[in-house]
Formats: structure tokens, sequence, C-alpha cells
């Protein structure tokens, strides 16, 4: 019998910090020990929080290990797994003021404690390339009580009173969309699951994919039959190898099973599932341009209407779900509509995933109910902004998004909220900004994203995000003028208004937003030629402060451009007609001698 | 996938592979594994519990694992058996023979077996 499972974090985060040698190393090390017949080894998704990874958990105590190594794993083998005594220096273990001595139990952890997992249920607690794990924790069960009780259009309403909107960003109703493809008779109608996740910084969905593959599986059968679809896609980047080896293999125990393919569950209901790669274009994330790839084509996005549940893929009706809209699904069958619509606001329900990143302590996963605030989820969950300093602002909705300042901390996080304070939900990138953080020269890095990613189909986004580049790149060297940032904010109206598709009409959404809460950055760098975090290199000086130099000419010799002058023991001088702004000088010298200003 | 039933059999049949991970199960069986305990002779008392819960079909039920120096090292080896809303017992200079009585008559039973815990000699 197996007495202890350890279960070692398999997401793209914790193997990329070593987590697949720990498993190895620690199988070999269980059977050398002799328990490789009692303990089991099993890789999961996801556990959120991926700033502390490799992370590994011991049950049935419930142990959490962060930041294992390889050679930690002798001693938790013959110290935790034989004699019972954890490893108490790898143990995760805050101490909070209620809680002086640290917590007891994983789920009480400031991380862990409000946050609420629906889309991430099983993400961190099954093995994903096990289709077993997945069934014995209710698996498969909502899609064998659809085919069997329910009627495609019981199945809508359910969704529809779910509430449940899309999680992709645009928060469009699922339920009715699934209706008009629905409504839509045709021959052949498709369902496909968008895992075209490409905002930088966001990594929900990957992780879905990699901890729970059943789930979307189970959801996109669950969408056919309701739709009256018999085939479904997963257009997934190629560079995500992972959750597309895991894809692949939940696709074929699926089908093994029966689940995926003809007469599932014994009725006429026949349905299967195929992976499209896409090569990474952030455009292919846009429906249309979506389906356009699918079928062979450049990826470029086309008009709407039609849309996709009227003329889609192969011009058949078609439905797009993210893939968090789609883990959802099965728990809504199989805890009804109502347990769904009684997490959230009055117009946003369930819970949403945010990938944090940035400048925040608890980097990683994170699953909390709408309603929460920015404050709680920054602060609480994510532990607050590293080294003392202090919180800027946070961008939601990546390039498509905007920047959330501290006087809307408070808002509670729903579509509605987001949207009136000039940010958006987006797919769940977010990303915190400190006080070291330029915010025109974050509007500059989004920009330069959307330009680089442009299809370049329609001249108000391939033209227009241009133009707008130029001018903020002409702000950060200290060239731009206070008529260039109204005429930027004319330009980014027009765009929004006629782009054709979602790429374009959302890119200049951080240049407005960084305006309306932070003008007074914009007009530092434009009117007294300054950037006042110390972020743009034109607008910085290095100097050497004559008091405290002491002429030990290590700046001199480090500086790659040899601007740095003065004679041994005497201060030294930069020359700024010919430094680089590299910061080379500032980080060698021993004396503190060396600012930028 | 022919009907639901085959389902709920994949599904009853896969549950005691996830349930530890619950880490709820009505009774702890817990073996102290201390340097004293594993000179005594706990190692084999341990496996043979992990055995014997799995033969009489308990693994939803119960839970076997270890813990460090109980303190009376002399009665070596020690297993203690907690029970939600029980008292717990304690079973002292335990040997692999004595675990299939205690385990079918008393984790399945639900009647501690006095003549080996620490109380009644």
């Amino acid at each position: 019998m197996i007495r202890s499972h350890v279960l070692i974090c398999g997401g793209t985060g914790c193997t990329s910090s070593g987590s697949p040698a720990i498993r190895e190393h620690l199988e070999k090390e269980l059977k050398r020990q002799g328990l490789d017949e009692e303990i089991k080894v099993v890789q999961t998704g996801c556990f959120g929080l991926c700033a502390l990874g490799p992370i590994m958990i011991v049950y049935p105590e419930g142990t959490f290990y962060s930041r294992v190594t390889e050679e930690d794993v002798t001693e938790i083998v013959s110290e935790h797994l034989l004699k019972g005594r954890p490893v108490e220096r790898l143990v995760y273990n805050p101490k909070t003021e209620d809680m002086p001595h640290g917590v007891t139990s994983l789920s009480e952890t400031p991380f862990y404690k409000s946050q609420m997992r629906i889309a991430l249920r099983n993400c961190g607690v099954i093995d994903p390339e096990q289709i077993d794990e997945y069934i014995a924790l209710d698996g498969y069960l909502a899609l064998g009580k659809v085919l069997t009780e329910m009627t495609p259009q019981q199945v809508i309403d359910v969704m529809k009173a779910s509430g449940l909107r899309g999680r992709g960003g645009a928060g469009f109703p699922t339920g009715t969309k699934w209706q008009f493809a629905a409504n839509n008779a045709s021959d052949e109608k498709f369902v496909i699951c968008n895992a075209d996740e490409g905002d930088p910084g966001a990594f929900m969905d990957r992780s879905i994919l990699e901890g729970d593959p059943h789930a979307v599986l189970e959801a996109m059968a669950i969408a056919g039959y309701a739709i009256g679809g018999t085939h479904g896609y997963i257009y997934v980047r190629a560079e995500y190898p992972i959750a597309v080896k895991r894809l692949e293999i939940a696709i074929d125990q699926a089908r093994e099973y029966g689940l995926l393919g003809k007469n599932i569950f014994g009725t006429d209901f026949s349905f299967d599932i195929d992976i499209r790669l896409g090569a990474g274009a952030f455009v292919c994330g846009e429906e249309t341009a979506l389906m356009t790839s699918i079928e062979g084509f450049r990826g470029e996005p086309r008009n709407k209407p039609p849309f996709p549940a009227e003329k889609g893929l192969f011009g058949k009706p078609t439905i797009i779900n993210n893939v968090e809209t789609l883990a959802n699904v099965p728990q809504i069958i199989v805890k009804g509509a109502q347990w769904f619509s009684s997490v959230g606001t009055d117009c946003t329900k369930g819970t949403k995933v945010f990938a944090l990143g940035g400048k925040i302590n608890n980097t990683g996963l994170v699953e909390i109910p709408m309603g929460t605030t920015l404050r709680q989820i920054l602060f609480e969950i994510g532990g607050g902004i590293p080294g003392g300093k202090k919180f800027k602002a946070a961008q939601t909705g990546g390039p498509s998004g905007g920047c959330i300042p501290t006087e809307h901390l408070d808002t509670p996080i729903d579509y509605e909220n987001l949207k009136a304070i000039g940010s958006m939900m987006g797919s769940g990138g977010l990303i915190v900004m400190d006080e070291d953080n330029c915010m025109v020269d974050i509007a500059r890095f989004f920009l330069e994203f959307t330009v680089d990613e442009s299809c370049g189909k329609c001249t108000p986004c391939r033209i227009g995000t241009r133009r707008l580049l130029e001018m903020l790149n002409k702000i950060t060297e200290g060239n731009g003028t206070l008529e260039d940032l109204d005429k930027m904010e004319e330009l980014s109206h027009y765009i929004i208004e006629n782009a054709l598709c979602g790429l374009g009409q959302t890119a200049p959404n951080p240049v407005l937003s960084t305006l309306k809460y932070f003008r007074n950055e914009y007009e530092a760098h434009v009117v007294e030629k300054r950037c006042p975090a110390g972020v743009c290199k034109k607008l910085l000086q290095y100097v050497i402060d004559p008091n405290k130099c002491t002429g030990c000419t290590l700046c001199a010799r480090k500086c790659p451009v040899s601007c740095i002058a003065g004679k041994v023991k005497e201060p030294h001088v930069i020359d700024q007609s010919k430094c680089i702004k590299c910061g080379a000088c500032m980080d060698n010298c021993k004396f503190s001698a060396i600012s930028k200003k | 996938m022919k009907s639901l039933q085959e389902l709920a059999e994949i599904r009853e049949r896969s549950k005691g592979k996830v349930a530890l991970r619950e880490g709820h199960n009505e009774i702890r069986i817990v073996v102290g594994m201390a340097t004293c305990g594993i000179a005594a002779g706990a190692r084999p008392v341990l496996s043979a519990l992990v055995e014997e819960v799995e033969k009489q079909g308990l693994s939803e039920k119960a839970t076997v694992s270890q813990t460090g120096c109980i303190g009376i090292c002399r009665l070596e080896p020690i297993v203690e058996v907690f029970e939600v809303g029980k008292e717990k017992v304690t079973y002292v200079k335990m040997t692999p023979e004595k675990v299939s009585q205690i385990v079918s008559e008393h984790i399945k039973g639900g009647k501690p077996v006095y003549e080996y815990t620490i109380g009644e000699k």
C-alpha cells in the first residue's frame, strides 16, 4: 500500500527551476532506502507559488516544502519520509501577526487563504498525465450528466444562468455565445479552445493546460454537445511544450476510455479534438485571426460581423472559448448554475485567475472570487512589494489593458469596474510596478510589443501604433513637446475607433491610461527633461560626488567607453558627451560616490 | 466509455489513489520512527501496518504515517491511533505479528486491543 504521496510541481516555473531532476533523484533515493513500495511520487501542475519553486508537498501531512534542491532530497527521504520528521528549514511557514508561530496548514497561509479555486481546482492536486486521477475527483461526471440527462438547450440554459463570461478578456457571456452557434443550422459546427496566450507576463492558461488538461477536453465536448458540433480544435502556442505534451497525452487517454470519439456514453453523440500549434503571433489570439490560422492561412483578422457563431472556421458556425472559461464549465454542470453565480459581484460571477508578476513578493498564479480588491491581491495574497518600495501602479490586461494607480486599489475587480477606471480585465496578466518604474517607459514597452505584433492588415493599427511609439520614443529621449501629449491622445482615440480587430482597438490603452493617471511624469519628461523614476537613459546623468570619490580609478577601468577621467587619488569626472549610461561605474563604486539623476 | 456506471467504477477504483491528498481520513495511525523506534524495530511494524491496512481495504478510512520520538523510548516501538472525537490509543512494544489483530479489531472493528496498549497490562 502507498502510505504517502510526494507531489512535485511540474509546471513551467518549477520545471525551469529544476523540478524534473529533483523528481528523478527522489525516485532513486526512495528505491535506495527501500521506500518505493510505500511512497508514491506524483508530478502535478502549478501550485501557484512560483516564486518559491521548486515546490514539493508531502501527504497525508500536507507539508509544503519550498525552494527544494537536489541536495535536499536525501535528507527529506531519510528524515521525513522514513522517520516522520519534516525538514523544518525547507518548510514554507510564513509567520503573520495572528499566527506568530507560523501557520499549521497550507490553506491558512496568506497566499492561499483568500483564494478560491474553481478553474485551478486540480492544479497541484492531481497528476495531469493520469486520467484516473481526474476521474477520481469527479472528472467527466459533467459530460456524463450532460449526455445522459440533459438536452443541448438545457446545457446552454445552465451556462446562461451561471453568468459565466469569457475569461479571455472581453467578458462576453458564454451561454449567449453558445446559443448563437446552436441557433445556426449547419451540417458541421466547431468548438475551438483559444490557448494562444501571448500577453507578456501571463501564464494562466498555460498552467491550466499543464495542470488539468482533461477539464478543458471535457468542457469542449460539453460545448460540442450544446451547439451540435462534432469536432474541436485546441489552438495552442508551440512555445508551451509541456502544455502541448500533456494535452496530447490527455487526448490519447480520453480516446482510449471512449470519452472522446464515437458514441460517447453509449449515446449518439460523437466528438473529437485535434491540436493546432500556433507559431506565437500575438494577433492569433484574436478569434478571427486564430481561425484563419487554423485554416492554413497567414494569421490575419477578418471583419465582424459575420461573427464566428454564424460563419466561423471553414465558414461554419463556431464557438471560440478561452482555456480558463472552459475550465469552469464542468464544475458549473456538476455543482449547478446557482452555486457558480453565488460567487462574485452583481454582473461578474465566479472567479478569475491572475498571473502575478513584476515587483511583487509572491510571483505566481492566484485565483480569487470576482469582487476581491486589487489591494487584497497585491498586499495580502501577493505579499506586497519587495524591498519596502512604494507601489506605483498595476497593469492588468497586458498590452491591451491599462494601469491602475494607488487611488483605485480598493476597486472590487470585475469587468465593468476595471473598464470604468480605464483598464480592463484582460486575460489575467497582472504586472506590478513600483516607484522605480517610469510610466512613460512602461507605455513605450507595451507599444513596442503591439507595433511588433501588429499584423499589418489595417492602417490604423499598422501605421497608427508606429506613430504613437515614435512620439513616445521622442518623449523618453527628452525631445517631446506638450503638443505631442495632446496629439498622442487624439491618435489613440482614432486607432481605437478605426482598427480592424481587438489588437489595434486596445493597443493605445496603455498610453491613454498612463496619460490619464501619470500625466505629471510625461510632463516632467517634456518640460523638465527629467525622468522622475530614473529609467529613461537619455534623460539620465551619472555624476561622481567629488567629496566621496577617493580616486581609486576602479570606475575608470570598468567604464566600457572610457569616458571617466581623473588622476589617482583625485576625484574623477564623467564625460557626459561620451557616457552610454550603462551604470557599470555606479555598480562598481565601493564608496557610493556615483549617483544618477 | 459506454455508461455512467462504467465511469463510476473507474472513479471508485481511483479514489484511493488521491484520497491521501485530501488528508482527512477518520483515523490516523502514527508510528514512532525516531532512532529509538527504528532501533527497537519500528520499521517492520510500519511496513506491516501499511500492508495490513491495504489488505483489509481500509485505505480510505485510515492513513499510516510516522512521527519522531514519542518520549517513552523504553516501550518502543510505539504506535498511536488517533480517531476524530475519541481519545488516542497508544500501543507499546509493537511487533509486526501484533499488527493484523490491531487493524482488524481496532481500525476495522472500533475496539482497541487493550492487551497491547500502554495502560492495561
